[in-house]
């Protein structure tokens, strides 16, 4: 309950940092305080797979990648690395405020009734977080999500795929290079003329 | 000692409307995405909490495809402003006037 509150001020609080933070960098480090923070708590939910995959997936992977594009666009042009920001000093307090309303109409409002009525499955057990057979755990995990989940996982692989084509066709060289014979003639064809034309 | 669900609740919702914040009050591409990952982190801590209180891997099961989609999304996103910024030399979004026709 303790780790809860904690847990939970340090989300509220990194979450808050990433949105106002004046430099996308400090956004990406408040943004990475925060995942940590939501890991720590997925643990505490014994969902010990899905912590790893956070830690691994969002801070190791998401985050650097939003890191080296601040890199390479902050490179060229210095306005970058600052930012534009339509955000007024005084607005953050009164959204601060009526997010705070906000949680605490929705815990009024939910917190009791919402708890299972004594459906929970017979298979599902609790026990230590890292325990073989336990809810949460990884094996059970796996077995789900090849089995009972399996189409949805499929999607995903196809959705991969079709993100990774597509930024590939975004952001990537606009001709590709082709090594051809014919390509490398050109290229030494141009050259020559071009020093040619100097010559002359 | 479990905690009750509606605290779970209640700190997803705070963190979802932080990001839906940061959305509607940032200009900077980079800082929109990043507030789109909070508000899939805030999805993502009710889909664990609630398969902590029913006991059921399905909420976890698709947590992590949330996650998998919020990876292709932020790489989609990202080649998006890299894109644009090479042409328009510019990421205010309200500056940006590329699909206004």
């Amino acid at each position: 309950m303790i780790a809860f509150w904690i847990l939970g001020a340090i989300a509220i609080v990194s979450a808050m940092w990433t949105v106002t933070a004046k430099k996308p960098v400090y956004s990406v480090i408040a943004l990475l305080v925060n995942f940590a923070a939501l890991a720590v708590l997925y643990v505490t939910l014994s969902a010990e797979f899905l912590a790893v995959m956070q830690i691994i997936v969002y801070s190791g992977a998401i985050l650097v990648l939003f890191v080296f594009v601040i890199a390479l666009l902050s490179s060229g042009v210095a306005p970058f690395s600052a930012g534009p920001n339509r955000m007024p000093k005084a607005v953050a307090p009164a959204i601060a405020i009526v997010l705070a309303a906000l949680g605490f109409v929705v815990y009024a409002t939910l917190g009791t009734r919402i708890a299972p009525s004594g459906r929970a499955p017979a298979a599902a057990t609790l026990g230590p977080v890292g325990t073989a057979g336990v809810f949460g755990s990884v094996a059970d995990f796996g077995k789900a999500l090849f089995t009972t989940h399996l189409l949805p996982f499929e999607i995903t692989a196809l959705i991969l795929m079709v993100a990774v084509i597509g930024v590939v066709l975004l952001a990537g060289d606009r001709v590709p290079y082709v090594p051809t014979r014919r390509r490398a003639n050109e290229v030494e064809r141009s050259a020559r003329e071009a020093i040619l034309r100097g010559g002359e | 000692m479990p905690v009750d669900i509606g605290n779970y609740i209640a700190l997803s919702t705070v963190m979802f409307f932080i990001g839906v914040g940061g959305v509607l009050l940032r200009r900077n591409p980079l800082i929109m995405l990043m507030s789109i990952e909070l508000m899939f982190n805030a999805a993502n801590l009710l889909f664990m909490a609630f398969a902590r209180a029913w006991l059921a891997n399905a909420g976890q099961v698709f947590a992590f495809l949330v996650i998998t989609v919020a990876a292709a999304e932020a790489a989609i996103g990202l080649a998006i402003v890299v894109s644009t910024f090479r042409d328009e030399k510019n990421v205010d979004v309200d500056e940006i006037r590329l699909m206004r026709g």
